[in-house]
């Protein structure tokens, strides 16, 4: 892809100062509207002229979505706060460290310096056919180009597909499933809190859409809890080069541990399939054991239970193991 | 095209790139045409309440420029070929080499991926505003890549310059390492890394000194 072409197709460019405004001008605009936090996701859609908005409404200068501050119980998280941020914060880095480790692992410094939080999480999938303008399930067309015989499918979904075998690409997704982050929802009459393994939605839910997010709606805030604060913690990504890759499988546990004994744990990982995925059976088998090899060894193995791989994807099996291994071997 | 920004002393200094710089502003004149062709239609149209303004004024290098941008116009765009500030460079326009890097208030940011009207109440700085606007000395960062002869072709060069500037500012005692994850959002087609890395390093102790 990235042809110049030449300019962006043109738009109106409103600057709204408040949520409420935001949110007015959402509803004004609907079907003929974008949202644009960092813009990292939106441009490429832009230029490459396959979403052509009429109103662009830039939340870069509304002050109440930025920034972190201690919560009642945690930490809350403004949606527009930018990944740079996270990562430098000191009781980010002190105490959710699993997010910090995320944030990091997006793509390049100067991404980082704009993306956004609630970007990271609310962006859509990189599945080029879908991005390239094709007229897929997910386009609202009628076949899934991806999962065709003759489809590159290297980088897709081995489970939770649904006709479409895209996948999630945040970095910060499964790090916020396994801290157990509430995300914040506002729409013009009605404010909703929605757990993150629930903010994220696959195919068989709605296919056009990767988050429970619908036309109007505007994620506003993501709260940590101290539910799961200096807990023991393991990220681990991996991609093709060290920098501006998306992950080809990513893994984000927390556990509670006693000794090597697992108290509690949760264990998300993205990159599988259309949603970050969080792993109840393994946390089930983890639970209450002893860590040592064969734990390890059988964590991995139920990870990818039931998972089924396209014609180039087969290595994300072992690869989702291994990662899971390494995170339940690095309590002990 | 607005009146043309004097680059200080550099124009004076170097009269061959004085000349070559004109020639290049001609075309992008010619060229600027198309690109903002397409939006013609909106020129002279009733600015829409609450929407974005047309005519503002940006902070680069320390000076303020009134210009007339479009909504839809990348700040990159806006310095090339409204301000014909081409130091800045236009790689892949996709946020994926680098080559459009600059400072906004102090933090590197891709140029090809930012409205002009994102920036209005920031400070930019672009390649052109690191030397000494009174007495031409060039910044410790742009010393260092004349020291170590950093670069080939050097096209990434004013982005990665930008990203060392970032990083001597924030970090100036790194490790080679943390100097190669500074700069690992811009990109070398020459696959000149290491002499980059030199170059960085060499930045850095040169910003340490002064």
């Amino acid at each position: 892809m990235a042809i110049i072409r030449d300019m962006i197709p043109a738009f109106e460019l409103f600057q709204p100062t408040t949520v409420e405004d935001a949110l007015a001008l959402m509803a004004e605009h609907g079907e003929a509207g974008w949202v644009l936090a960092g813009g990292l996701d939106s441009y490429d859609w832009f230029k490459d002229r396959i979403k052509r908005p009429e109103a662009v409404i830039d939340l870069g200068g509304i002050d109440e979505l930025n920034g972190i501050s201690d919560g009642q119980d945690g930490l809350e998280i403004g949606a527009m706060t930018t990944l740079t941020e996270i990562v430098r914060h000191e009781r980010v880095r002190s105490e959710y460290m699993l997010l910090a480790d995320a944030a990091e692992h997006v793509a390049t410094p100067q991404i980082r310096n704009q993306g956004t939080l609630g970007g990271n999480i609310s962006q859509d999938t990189r599945c080029w056919y879908y991005r390239s303008g094709w007229a897929c399930y997910r386009a609202g067309g009628n076949t899934c180009y991806a999962a065709a015989p003759q489809a590159m499918n290297r980088e897709h979904a081995i489970t939770g597909t649904s006709r479409c075998v895209a996948v999630n690409p945040s970095d910060t997704a499964p790090a916020l499933v396994a801290l157990d982050a509430k995300m914040t929802v506002r729409g013009r009459r009605s404010s909703s809190v929605y757990d993150a393994e629930d903010f994220f939605i696959g195919p068989a839910t709605d296919i056009t859409r990767m988050t429970i997010l619908e036309a109007g709606d505007l994620l506003t805030q993501i709260d940590i809890p101290s539910e799961w604060a200096n807990a023991h913690f393991y990220y681990e990504k991996v991609r093709d080069r060290g920098s501006w890759d998306f992950q080809l499988v990513s893994v984000a546990a927390a556990f509670k541990t006693s000794g090597n004994t697992i108290e509690d744990a949760r264990i998300a990982v993205n990159g599988i399939a259309p949603f970050p995925v969080r792993l109840d059976a393994v946390e089930r088998l983890v639970i209450g054991a002893a860590v040592d090899e064969a734990l390890a060894v059988e964590a991995g193995e139920i990870a990818i239970d039931g998972s089924r791989p396209l014609k180039h994807n087969e290595y994300k099996q072992p690869m989702t193991s291994n990662l899971v291994r390494r995170a339940v071997r690095s309590v002990a | 095209m607005g009146e043309v920004e004097s680059a200080g002393l550099l124009e004076t200094k170097y009269s061959r790139r004085k000349f070559i710089k004109g020639v290049i502003a001609a075309g992008a004149t010619a060229s600027s045409a198309g690109y903002f062709i397409g939006g013609s239609g909106l020129l002279g149209a009733q600015a829409v309440p609450g929407a974005a303004e047309r005519l503002i004024t940006l902070t680069i290098n320390g000076q303020q420029r009134r210009v007339d941008v479009l909504p839809n116009e990348t700040l990159a765009m806006t310095l090339r070929y409204r301000l014909n500030l081409t130091g800045t460079k236009l790689g892949c326009d996709r946020a994926e080499c680098g080559a459009c890097t600059v400072l906004v208030d102090g933090v590197s940011q891709y140029g090809c991926s930012m409205l002009t009207n994102q920036v209005r109440g920031s400070s930019i700085t672009t390649i052109e505003g690191l030397e000494n606007p009174d007495t031409g000395e060039l910044s410790p960062v742009q010393q260092a890549v004349i020291d170590e002869g950093g670069f080939q072709c050097a096209f990434c060069a004013p982005g990665f310059i930008m990203s060392m500037t970032a990083m001597v500012n924030e970090n100036p005692n790194p490790t080679r390492a943390e100097a190669a994850h500074a700069l690992s959002g811009n990109l070398c087609r020459c696959g000149d890394y290491d002499k980059i890395l030199n170059c960085a390093m060499r930045a850095a102790e040169l910003a340490r000194s002064v």
